[in-house]
């Protein structure tokens, strides 16, 4: 018998498979839009040095209007210098013998900070703590939901016992509650996020798990006699991630939302570094004077969660074509 | 079905009982600063100390959550360190408020989610099914203090139409409620639209309709008689939801609006450590939870009749 050569089609790499899933996403116009909104956010995080106009905490000239310019006596100083030399001389008018040192494009603070420097600083807070507070929950989420799922019995009745408690409880007031006892910091807002989030996630994960575990390549992997650890992530998850990934996209959202409500609750982050929700929380009392202070960071906030939104639903939309 | 709800009253006062529990151990990590809150920052340390041994915190934790059970089951919730009054007198009030503003919530976002919906899902893929879809995922996505600060700036400051705060300080007064109901309607009818389309357009694509369609039915009777009757099913269960929802997303707009309800009873209680109006809150939202969940499961069952109790 000779040997007969098999052409066995190789397998493209998983980084070439995960940029081929990614360009479909350009099926989706909504899709799109989001992500592009996201990629914007990213990069003014990234890029938050060069694009602020003035350092986000510095105070500068209180109460300004969206687009005022922030105009200085020569000997008036900013940034250690005099304005004379840091910025550009007005040479007419009424303003003769002054300096023109930038323009507050969305206005000031009533303390005087610069509302679009605090907002392009604030993006890294959001997209530091939201991300990191939603994989903390999906780190501890997805274990419980394969273990619930692939191992069923005892082990799911008490998961799922524990899910309900946590679940039965409305997820705000347990934010309130555990952060009011606990106190406001970065690390509590996360602890707190996974804590209120994973029972969700369990429920998913662990529904997912009960289809995929009658799945014959399961069923393969437990007569070779693989453990079942090996099973629930190396076989089951992988196939279970369609799903998650949309929901992982709703899910931060929510949680860009709730991080904001608790700043705005004033159980964010701690003053003075800017926080979109606790812009919005510092400002709210003169909104009613003074709009712009409170309404900007407003937009800011929405417009992220719009994003993350919007590629939820493409990616669901794209998910479901084929 | 009796036995059904049975179950669920028992999972209802275990959940009740472990809720209860967990809050007595978290409010137990930061001790002492109960009398701080309630004597003031210039107190003497002897001072609080009596305030702790009179008012029993002094006593083991067991031994004051069972008190605190006992009392509980017999009806006396305690009393409020922060209100200096029983529990129950602050309580029952606060949650008539939140009623008041979850009923005219629901009023609205009801007939305007379910219209929506159904008008988007009769023709999937239409322009007034894409208009309404990306319309609603744009209003979810605007967090509920975002749209209370944008809509009070329009409305307050520009138009100077309505009030801007709602706490009621001269008897009920609806139009200080209409600012805190716009908020929730507008946070929260994107998603009952959006699970009512996706009703309507699953049943639009089943055989029955396709043979009423195909029969020579106006478009108008299938609509009305066979579509609107399946498809309006799955949103009752998301409505139901929505009332246990109301009870603590209320927060927000409570808070910003300083109307007295139960979001900011909850708040007010958790910034202050009260712990035994905490738990009464508690109580009531975990009850709450629970009956909304058996009731729209029953409600299910009864509308849905292939689907029966095992």
């Amino acid at each position: 018998m000779t040997d007969q050569a098999i052409d066995i089609p190789q397998r493209e790499s998983s980084i070439l498979r995960m940029f081929k899933s990614m360009a479909l996403l350009r099926e989706s116009g909504v899709g799109m839009v989001g992500g592009g909104i996201i990629v914007f956010w990213v990069l003014v995080a990234l890029f938050a040095n060069v694009l602020a106009p003035y350092p986000p905490n510095a105070t500068l000239m209180p109460l300004q209007g969206p687009g005022t310019g922030y105009i200085l006596d020569g000997s008036a100083q900013i940034a250690g210098q005099p304005a004379s030399e840091a910025c550009s001389p007005i040479g007419t008018g009424e303003n003769q013998g002054k300096f023109d040192c930038g323009t507050f494009w969305l206005g000031t603070d009533h303390i005087g900070r610069d509302i679009l420097s605090r907002i392009i600083h604030g993006s890294r807070q959001v997209l530091t703590f939201g991300p990191l507070a939603t994989f903390c929950a999906y780190l501890v989420g997805i274990p419980m939901g394969l273990a619930a799922g692939y191992r069923r019995g005892t082990v799911d009745d008490v998961l799922s016992f524990i899910a309900n408690v946590i679940l039965s409880f409305p997820v705000l007031v347990l934010y309130v509650i555990i952060i009011a006892t606990v106190g406001a910091s970065a690390a509590n807002i996360v602890i707190a996020v996974t804590f209120a989030s994973a029972p969700g996630i369990m429920r998913i994960v662990r529904g997912l798990a009960l289809d995929l575990r009658n799945r014959e390549y399961v069923f393969a992997a437990e007569t070779r006699g693989e453990s079942p650890w090996r099973i629930m992530i190396i076989e089951i998850l992988p196939n279970a991630r369609g799903p998650l990934i949309v929901d992982a996209c709703l899910r931060l959202g929510y949680v860009i939302i709730t991080i904001g409500v608790l700043g705005f609750l004033g159980l964010g982050l701690p003053p003075p570094d800017p926080d979109w929700g606790g812009m919005i929380n510092e400002t709210r009392q003169m909104a009613m004077a003074f709009p712009h202070m409170a309404a900007f960071p407003c937009i800011a906030i929405s417009s992220l969660v719009l994003g993350f939104n919007l590629l939820a639903d493409g990616l669901r939309e794209v998910s479901l074509r084929d | 079905m009796l036995i059904f709800v049975m179950r669920r009253v028992g999972t209802m006062v275990l959940t009740m009982v472990v809720v209860s529990m967990l809050l007595f151990l978290l409010l137990e990590i930061s001790p002492g600063s109960v009398a701080v809150k309630v004597l003031g920052p210039y107190s003497s340390e002897e001072q609080r100390e009596i305030w702790m041994e009179q008012n029993g915190y002094n006593d083991p934790l067991a031994l004051r959550y069972f008190r605190w059970l006992g009392n509980f089951v017999v009806g006396d919730f305690g009393e409020s360190i922060r209100f200096k009054t029983p529990v129950a007198d602050v309580l029952w009030p606060r949650l008539a408020n939140t009623g008041i503003l979850a009923l005219a919530t629901l009023g609205v976002v009801v007939p305007l989610a379910l219209g929506l919906g159904v008008l988007a899902g009769m023709r999937e893929g239409s322009r007034l099914d894409r208009t309404i879809s990306i319309a609603s995922i744009i209003t979810t996505s605007i967090p509920e203090f975002a749209s209370a600060v944008l809509l009070a700036a329009i409305f307050v400051f520009y138009l100077d139409l309505l009030p801007g705060t709602s706490g009621m300080s001269d008897g009920f007064d609806i139009v200080q409620l209409i600012l805190p109901v716009m908020v929730l309607v507008l946070y929260d009818f994107g998603y009952v639209a959006r699970m009512t389309r996706a009703s309507m357009a699953e049943v639009m694509t089943t055989h029955y309709i396709r043979t009423a369609v195909l029969k020579g039915l106006p478009y108008k009777t299938v609509i009305m008689r066979h579509a609107l009757r399946n498809a309006l099913i799955a949103p009752f269960t998301v409505i139901m939801l929505q009332i246990n929802w109301l009870l603590s997303g209320v927060i927000v707009v409570e808070f910003f609006f300083a109307y007295k309800g139960f979001g900011a009873l909850l708040l007010e209680a958790s910034l202050n450590q009260d712990i035994y109006l905490i738990e009464a809150c508690a109580m009531v939202a975990v009850f709450v939870a629970v009956a909304t969940q058996t009731l729209s499961d029953v409600g299910y069952t009864y509308l849905n009749p292939r689907i029966r109790f095992a």
